[in-house]
């Protein structure tokens, strides 16, 4: 049961399909050598990555792109950083040029110190960047109406925050999530927040389409290990929202059976 | 032949180039990978194909940027 279950579980994004419903970044790794390996354990064929100025007085340094095989991992560039729809519209533009696709993981952040996005910013530089032609994936709060109007003015998905970014506090409001799942006609990937294996479970549970982190694999002890741990998780949170979990009860049901008991 | 020296700003800080050259050559004088940057130049962003064609000149504003890590 469990083959018919998984073979005909494509996640598939503007009629583009990935084989893992797990996208994860390629910042604040120890070193780009560790961050190909847990990019490899991670299973994933998508990563974020940011656009940023070229450091001209340093050339010595190495380019991220030595350590991602662009024909295995599809790049998706943001717009980190940004603090108004102009800036984000630009740096998109940008991402699409030093690119290789005109996909777009859209942040509007309206305050420094949660990385809050500023939704109001984001629904007018999502309408613009599709006018376009981008894809866009923006990152939101978890609220259900931002996410609509998201949808509306024609993200290809909607990427609702789990916790504030590098927190590692997990789902901190689990029925919106929900309920954006439940509203969406568009994938619901949760974005950030995400601190260990048992918070991408609970994302997936909720009936998130996938999940998407950085700091939580490349912040870990062993960023390899984790990235498997994900993996793992992210499937496994994902059969049992499909499987279909047993309602909750009040009291115990016995599992074994009740009649035949010995000396009764 | 004689090449002049131009003031440009780069990145947002000023920068002496031998010049005008194209940003095909400046990117070449600078050992920037052109198939892995996108261009802006005087706020307008460039199409690959225009590199070779796009003059650089005194006063121009050149932004240069890559992918680096990020979530």
């Amino acid at each position: 049961m469990a083959g018919s279950i998984v073979a005909s579980d494509h996640f598939v994004i503007a009629g583009k399909t990935f084989q893992s419903r797990l996208i994860i970044g390629t910042g604040k790794y120890p070193s780009n050598a560790v961050m190909a390996k847990a990019h490899e354990a991670s299973g994933a064929d998508m990563v974020t990555v940011a656009v940023r100025r070229v450091n001209i007085s340093d050339r010595s340094k190495e380019s991220l792109l030595d350590y991602i095989d662009t024909s295995k991992m599809f790049l998706l560039p943001n717009t980190a950083g940004c603090y108004t729809a102009d800036e984000a519209v630009r740096t998109a533009r940008l991402g699409r040029e030093a690119g290789l696709s005109n996909w777009v993981k859209l942040e509007v952040i309206g305050d420094e110190r949660t990385l809050f996005p500023d939704n109001e910013a984001l629904v007018e530089a999502t309408r613009i960047l599709v006018r376009e032609g981008f894809v866009v994936l923006p990152y939101t709060s978890d609220d259900p109406i931002v996410c609509r109007k998201l949808e509306d003015a024609g993200a290809a998905v909607v990427m609702p925050l789990g916790a504030p970014i590098g927190s590692g506090l997990g789902i901190q409001n689990p029925n919106n999530i929900r309920i954006i799942r439940e509203f969406s006609r568009v994938p619901v990937i949760v974005d950030a927040g995400v601190g260990t294996a048992s918070d991408a479970t609970f994302a997936m549970e909720l009936g998130a389409d996938g999940v998407l982190m950085n700091t939580a694999i490349a912040g870990a002890q062993d960023p390899v290990a984790m990235a498997e741990s994900m993996k793992l998780a992210v499937r496994a949170g994902r059969l049992a929202y499909r499987a279909g979990r047993i309602p909750r009860k009040m009291y115990a049901t016995a599992s074994s059976p009740v009649e035949g008991l010995v000396g009764r | 032949m004689f090449i002049k020296s131009v003031n440009i700003t780069l990145n947002g800080d000023p920068l002496d180039v031998p010049g005008p050259v194209s940003v095909t050559a400046l990117l070449e004088s600078l050992t920037i990978d052109a198939r892995r940057v996108a261009v802006e130049y005087n706020l307008v962003i460039l199409k690959r194909a225009a590199f070779d064609q796009t003059i650089v000149r005194e006063g121009d504003h050149i932004e240069i940027v890559n992918f680096v890590g990020g979530g």
